[in-house]
C-alpha cells in the first residue's frame, strides 16, 4: 500500500517573491508591472489602512455600524483584486470591502452598508460583484455559477471569490471548488487564512497542513501563497486569472495573512485567543513595511508619497461619511417595494400601513 | 388538444420554455442524460443540448449555488431538487440567498430562478422524500410557492414561474405524476401565479387545499353531494402569496370553511389562512374553522402512509362538523 498523504503535503510550499526585509527572492517570479502600477499598488495599500483606522474610528463614535476590520490583510486583498479586469465578477465575505472599493464601490456606499441602509448595495453598473456575504461559504457556491455563467456566455472573465479559513471547513467550500472543477469553469477561490476563525485557530479547523492542498480533492490547482507579499498575491492571481481565461479550470489561493484588529468591532476582544509573541510576529511581516521597502529600494516612494496619500485618504473618508450620513434614512416601504417586481396584495395592504406610519 | 398526465405536461412547458427564451437553463441530479429520476426532464438534453440541459454534481446546495450564480450573468435557471425532502440541504440558497437578492441589493439584481421538486406522500418512499415541507419556504418572503394539481395548470403555472423576475418554489406532487390525464395545450400559455381557482362551487361549504388534498376534497365534496351538502373546492395553488380575494369572497357565501392539508398540523399553511380569514370575515362564519391535516409525527414510514395520510373521509368527517355546529 502507498501512502500518499505525506507526499501531496510536501508538495505546497509558501510562494512568495518579497521576504520581510523586501528584497526579491523570487526573480522568476516578479510580476511584470510598471513603476506607476507599483507605486498604486503601494497608494491602494496605504489609502486602504487609513480608510481601516478612520473605520474603527467612526465605528467607535457610534457614526458606522457593521464593521470587520482589514488590517494586515491587504497585500491578500488588494494584490488579488489587483490582478483583476473591470469585468470580472466579485464574491466577497464581509471583510471583503476594500476589494470592492478599488473595484468601483463609492466609499460613500461602503459606508452605508456598514451602517446597514440598502442603498449600499445597489451597486454602479461597472462593478460587478455581489454585496459582502455574511453566510460563511454561501459565497462559494455561488461563484461556481457566475463563472459557469462567464463560460457559457463565451467571456474573457473570470469570478473571485473569498473566504477565510474557517470557511475552508463548511460544506459548502468543497461543493463550491468541487462544481467548478467539474465544469471547467473560470473561478478564482481566495482563502484568507488569517489563522483565526473568531477565535479558533487553523490548527482546529483541520488537520490539513495547508488549506491549499485541498484543490487535491477537487481536482483543482492549488497554491498556497504568502499572503503578505503583495506581488506574490498579485502573481498568483495573475497566474490563477490567465489558467482560468485558457480554459484550464478554477484556482484555489491560500493566502498565509493575519488580522491585526479584532473579528469584527462587535465586542471581540483578541486578547482571549491570541498572544501577544502572536501578534508580534506577524506585525514584523506586515505587507505595507516590506512593500514600501522594496519600493524605496526602487526610489519609487517616499515619505512624501505617503504622506500625500493618507491625506488624500482622510480627505476622501471625510467627503464620503459625510455624503453617507446626508443619504434620506431608507424607510420600511422602500423595503418592501424591494420585496418583489410586482407586489403582491398582501404587501401592497402592508405598504398602506407603513405609508400611514412613515408620513406622521 | 393533447391529453397529458400532469409529468408530461411538466416537461413540455419546460421545452417551451427553453424554445421560447435561450437564457433558460435546465439542470439537477439526473436531469440530463438520464432524464431525471421522473423522466420530468426526459428528451430535453437531446432536443436543446448539453448546454442548456446538464447534469450537476450531488450537492442541493451547490445546485442552489449554481441557480443564483448563473441568474447573476443573465440566465433564467430552472434546476431540480430530486426529491424535496433535500431542501434542508440547500435551505441557506433558497431562503438565504435567492429570496433575498432583491431586497438585499435595493433592486439592482433579481433572482428570476424556479426550482422544481417532487413532494407529498402515498407512494411509499424512504424516508425523506415525501414531507410536505412547503411551510419552510412560505414562510420566508421573497420566494413564491406554487403547488399544481393538475396538468393543465401544471403546465401554465410552471411557464409563469419560469418568465416571473423572482423566485418560484415549484412543488410537484408525486402521487399527481401520472394518476390521470388533463387536456393540455400544446402551445405555450400561462396560469397566473397567486390566483386560487374554484375548482367546484358549492354553497354550504368552503374546501381549502392545494396539491394531491384538492383531489381528495373533490372525492369528499361528491360524497357530501349525496346527503345534500353542497361543497365549494377552492384550490389554492399559490401558497405564498395567497389569493386571499377568491377565498374571502367563497367563505362570505358559504359561511363555513375547512381546510385540508397534507402536512402536518403545526405552523402549517391552513394556520396562516384560517388566521387571516378571521381577521377578515369573522362576522360572516357560522361555525369554527377546521383543519384535516397529517399528525404531528414525522412523515409516516412508508407502511402506515394511508392511514397518516388524510384522506376524504377525514374531510366529509370534519365537514359534518362544521355543518352541524
Amino acid at each position: 500500500m502507498k501512502q500518499v498523504l505525506e507526499n501531496i503535503e510536501s508538495q505546497f510550499e509558501m510562494f512568495q517573491v518579497l521576504n520581510e526585509d523586501g528584497k526579491v527572492v523570487n526573480k522568476d517570479d516578479l510580476p511584470d508591472l510598471s513603476d506607476d502600477e507599483l507605486k498604486e499598488l503601494m497608494r491602494r495599500m496605504v489609502y486602504t489602512r487609513i480608510l481601516d483606522q478612520r473605520s474603527i474610528a467612526l465605528n467607535r463614535q457610534g457614526r458606522l455600524g457593521f464593521y470587520a476590520p482589514t488590517a494586515g490583510q491587504e497585500a491578500s486583498q488588494l494584490g488579488s483584486q489587483f490582478a483583476l479586469e473591470q469585468d470580472d465578477f466579485i464574491l466577497p465575505g464581509y471583510r471583503d470591502v476594500p476589494q470592492l472599493i478599488w473595484q468601483g464601490l463609492p466609499l460613500y456606499q461602503a459606508f452605508l452598508f456598514s451602517k446597514g441602509h440598502f442603498h449600499g448595495n445597489q451597486y454602479p453598473d461597472e462593478l460587478r460583484a455581489l454585496s459582502p456575504q455574511i453566510i460563511i461559504g454561501a459565497q462559494y457556491v455561488q461563484t461556481a455559477g457566475v463563472a459557469l455563467g462567464l463560460k457559457k456566455r463565451g467571456k474573457k472573465n473570470v469570478a473571485i471569490t473569498y473566504t477565510g479559513d474557517g470557511g475552508t471547513s463548511q460544506g459548502d467550500f468543497y461543493e463550491g471548488i468541487n462544481n467548478a472543477g467539474a465544469y471547467k469553469a473560470p473561478a478564482i477561490f481566495v482563502v484568507q487564512n488569517n489563522r483565526f476563525a473568531i477565535s479558533v485557530p487553523v490548527e482546529k479547523q483541520t488537520n490539513a497542513k495547508t488549506l491549499a492542498q485541498k484543490a487535491v480533492a477537487a481536482g483543482i490547482e492549488g497554491i498556497q501563497v504568502d499572503g503578505m507579499d503583495v506581488l506574490a498575491v498579485y502573481a498568483a492571481t495573475k497566474f490563477a486569472r490567465e489558467r482560468a481565461i485558457a480554459g484550464e479550470g478554477p484556482t484555489l489561493i491560500e493566502t498565509l495573512t493575519y488580522r491585526f484588529g479584532p473579528h469584527t468591532m462587535s465586542g471581540d476582544d483578541p486578547t482571549r485567543y491570541r498572544t501577544e509573541e502572536l501578534d508580534k510576529e506577524w506585525e514584523k511581516k506586515d505587507p505595507l513595511v516590506r512593500f514600501r521597502k522594496y519600493l524605496e529600494g526602487k526610489k519609487l516612494w517616499s515619505e512624501e508619497d505617503e504622506n500625500k496619500v493618507i491625506e488624500e485618504a482622510k480627505e476622501d473618508i471625510k467627503k464620503a461619511i459625510k455624503q453617507a450620513e446626508q443619504q434620506p434614512k431608507q424607510k420600511v416601504t422602500d423595503l418592501i417595494e424591494n420585496m418583489f417586481e410586482e407586489l403582491p396584495t398582501h404587501l401592497q395592504e402592508q405598504k398602506e400601513i407603513y405609508q400611514a406610519k412613515e408620513s406622521k | 388538444m393533447a391529453q397529458m398526465t400532469m409529468i408530461q405536461a411538466i416537461t413540455d412547458a419546460m421545452r417551451v420554455e427553453l424554445k421560447n427564451d435561450e437564457n433558460v437553463l435546465v439542470f439537477g441530479e439526473d436531469v440530463g442524460q438520464n432524464g431525471g429520476v421522473f423522466r420530468a426532464t426526459e428528451g430535453l438534453q437531446d432536443e436543446f443540448g448539453e448546454d442548456r440541459v446538464f447534469d450537476t454534481t450531488l450537492a442541493e446546495s451547490g445546485i442552489g449555488g449554481l441557480a443564483i450564480g448563473l441568474a447573476m450573468e443573465g440566465f433564467r435557471p430552472v434546476p431540480e431538487i430530486q426529491f424535496f425532502g433535500f431542501v434542508y440541504e440547500v435551505m441557506d440558497s433558497i431562503s438565504g440567498q435567492m429570496a433575498r437578492i432583491r431586497y438585499r441589493s435595493g433592486g439592482h439584481y433579481n433572482a428570476p430562478i424556479t426550482v422544481r421538486a417532487p413532494f407529498g406522500g402515498g407512494v411509499h418512499t424512504p424516508e425523506l422524500h415525501a414531507d410536505s415541507l412547503e411551510g419552510l419556504i412560505a414562510q420566508q418572503p421573497g420566494v413564491k410557492v406554487v403547488i399544481p394539481s393538475t396538468p393543465y395548470e401544471a403546465k401554465g403555472l410552471l411557464i409563469s414561474a419560469i418568465r416571473d423576475n423572482d423566485p418560484v418554489v415549484f412543488l410537484e406532487h408525486m402521487k399527481l405524476y401520472r394518476s390521470f390525464r388533463g387536456e393540455v395545450p400544446e402551445d405555450a400559455y400561462t396560469v397566473e401565479l397567486g390566483k386560487a381557482d374554484v375548482k367546484r362551487e358549492g354553497s354550504d361549504v368552503t374546501l381549502l387545499a392545494y396539491g394531491a388534498m384538492v383531489h381528495s376534497s373533490l372525492k369528499a365534496a361528491e360524497e357530501l353531494e349525496k346527503d345534500g351538502i353542497q361543497a365549494e373546492v377552492i384550490d389554492l395553488r399559490t401558497i405564498s402569496p395567497v389569493d386571499y380575494e377568491t377565498i374571502l369572497e367563497s367563505v362570505k357565501k358559504t359561511n363555513r370553511v375547512v381546510f385540508v392539508q397534507e402536512a402536518q398540523r403545526q405552523a402549517g399553511i391552513a394556520g396562516q389562512v384560517i388566521s387571516e380569514i378571521q381577521e377578515r370575515a369573522i362576522l360572516h362564519l357560522e361555525a369554527p374553522i377546521l383543519r384535516v391535516t397529517a399528525p404531528d409525527t414525522v412523515y409516516a414510514f412508508s407502511d402506515a402512509e394511508e392511514v397518516w395520510l388524510p384522506d376524504h373521509k377525514d374531510i366529509v368527517e370534519r365537514v359534518n362538523e362544521v355543518i352541524n355546529f
